[in-house]
């Protein structure tokens, strides 16, 4: 017995309507109905951050999201980032700092980084940030890697990873 | 992925009779743990019901001075909020330490309390386990208990709760409002979870089909000054091996009141009543803290994979009562 829906998803800009069974993550209707890759299969239970995208603006695991759950959503991928044929500054910052190897975390490191930036944007604090009572928050290294720590990569370009994403806050 | 029929109710009395009519059923919000659960077919709903917008995602003021916390509130909107950093710090505290920044947009207030414990065996569905197939047996009492209980468990199960907000909240006095299908009601929140006994499958008091609709927090002027203290085996992104959450209210030099909860230790959120009865009225002394610490952890019997936890845990309480004792001065 399976169960169909039908349901509306905007991704990156676009809509699309898609038929999906009930168990189906948004991951999975991206990757494999929508053929938009950018976000990565890795543990597939929200434990290493490679499927981060932004669902309604703000970074989660896609693959805990089922698509019934989030019909009409508004999804931005890491493909989805660049504006007018031009590279996001975390995209470029990435390059520059060497901040991956294998690449496959990269696209949802990338996405987690921009969602991060907004949150620190509208003053949350983390767990590093000391006083939490106070406002303000400034994003240096500790605060960087407490703030990615839902992103693992396996080839430990960790270092770099917080260096693409400090050179972007600097800026 | 065992298949199953997603419904939407209009409010949450229509999510209530659909799961009241649904025996096999189950309540979605975030759902972080649970499609997780599902997809290890631990959990094999045949219907889910989603009650995302059905609860309110608002913190609202209560007349008495307390705040009312919708169960649909995020984890990172509850932990950002600044009436929540200034008045009840330590619940700030525990939601950041708690989980990944991507995990706690989606995961709810409501959710974060009935969340299935993280028992390596409970999660692996080709081992005996009480919890998830009651009278098969524990796999942990003689297996991998590291992580595992040191208060209050029994023969059949010796898992822990896993959440970190619920901790802060039991050390708060927070109280649960449910919508069941015998109507609504207020439990305290050191109610809300149970200790295994022999229905160890049974996390909570909660009937089949009663939803949490709010979290209230009752005012407690000291709780400007509370903290929350995780101890783990990574820096982040980890479950706790002990949680300390303290508030500690200290005039000239003694103690008047003191309020701890101790996570990971046990089925449920460990309020450290024996500690606090210790602590009322002495002296805001390191001596006083060892000595309450200690009250409290007479009662512990650990798992022959867990007796660390009880220096830890009674390390971090000390550690935790000085920082406030620190930070007053």
């Amino acid at each position: 017995m399976t169960v169909e829906v039908e349901i509306t998803l905007r991704v990156d800009g676009a809509e699309h309507r898609l038929t999906v069974d009930s168990r189906t993550t948004v991951l999975d209707a991206l990757r494999d109905r929508l053929g938009i890759t950018s976000p990565k299969k890795g543990c597939d239970h929200g434990q290493c951050g490679a499927c981060t995208v932004l669902l309604d603006g703000r970074r989660a695991n896609s693959c805990l999201a089922l698509a019934v759950a989030h019909q009409g959503a508004e999804i931005v991928t890491a493909a989805g980032l660049g504006r007018d044929g031009n590279l996001h500054p975390l995209q470029r910052s990435f390059i520059e700092h060497d901040a991956f190897q294998c690449g496959y975390c990269t696209p949802g490191q990338i996405v987690s980084a921009v969602g991060m930036l907004q949150e620190a944007e509208a003053g949350w604090p983390s767990a590093v940030s000391g006083d939490s009572s106070r406002d303000g928050v400034a994003l240096n290294d500790e605060e960087i890697r407490e703030r990615m720590s839902g992103n693992l990569c396996r080839c430990a370009a960790y270092a770099n990873i917080v260096s693409a994403i400090a050179e972007v806050v600097r800026r | 992925m065992k298949p199953f029929r997603y419904e939407r109710a209009d409010d949450a009395s229509g999510a209530v009779a659909m799961l009241a009519g649904a025996p096999g059923g189950a309540f979605i919000a975030g759902g972080t743990n649970l499609v997780d659960l599902m997809k290890l077919e631990v959990a094999t709903p045949d219907v889910l019901v989603d009650v995302k917008r059905l609860t309110s995602d608002r913190i609202e003021e209560l007349p008495d001075g307390g705040l009312r916390i919708g169960a649909a509130v995020s984890n990172s909107d509850l932990a950002a909020d600044r009436t929540i950093r200034r008045r009840y710090r330590v619940l700030s505290e525990a939601l950041l330490s708690g989980a990944s920044g991507q995990l706690r947009n989606v995961a709810t207030t409501g959710g974060n309390l009935l969340q299935r414990t993280r028992c390596v065996y409970f999660q692996d569905v080709t081992t005996p386990c009480n919890k998830r197939e009651p009278g098969s047996g524990c796999s942990a009492r003689e297996g991998f208990n590291r992580e595992l209980a040191i208060f209050g468990w029994s023969d059949a199960c010796v898992a822990t709760h896993p959440s970190d907000m619920a901790v802060a909240m039991a050390a708060l006095d927070a109280v649960v409002l449910t919508h069941g299908p015998n109507g609504q009601r207020r439990i305290p929140l050191t109610d809300l979870h149970r200790l295994p006994g022999e229905e160890p499958e049974r996390d909570t008091v909660l009937e089949h089909g009663e939803l949490i609709t709010a979290v209230d927090l009752p005012p407690l002027g000291f709780a400007t000054r509370s903290r929350f203290r995780k101890v783990r085996d990574r820096a982040s992104y980890a479950f706790a091996l002990v949680s300390v959450a303290a508030a500690l209210d200290v005039a000239d030099g003694v103690v008047r009141d003191a309020r701890i909860a101790l996570g990971g230790v046990a089925h449920k959120p460990w309020r450290a009543t024996r500690a606090e009865e210790a602590l009322r009225g002495a002296p805001a002394t390191e001596r006083s803290f060892r000595e309450a610490a200690g009250a409290e952890l007479a009662g512990a019997r650990p798992l022959p994979g867990n007796a660390f936890k009880v220096p830890l845990a009674r390390g971090a309480m000390v550690r935790t009562l000085l920082d406030l004792v620190e930070e007053s001065q």
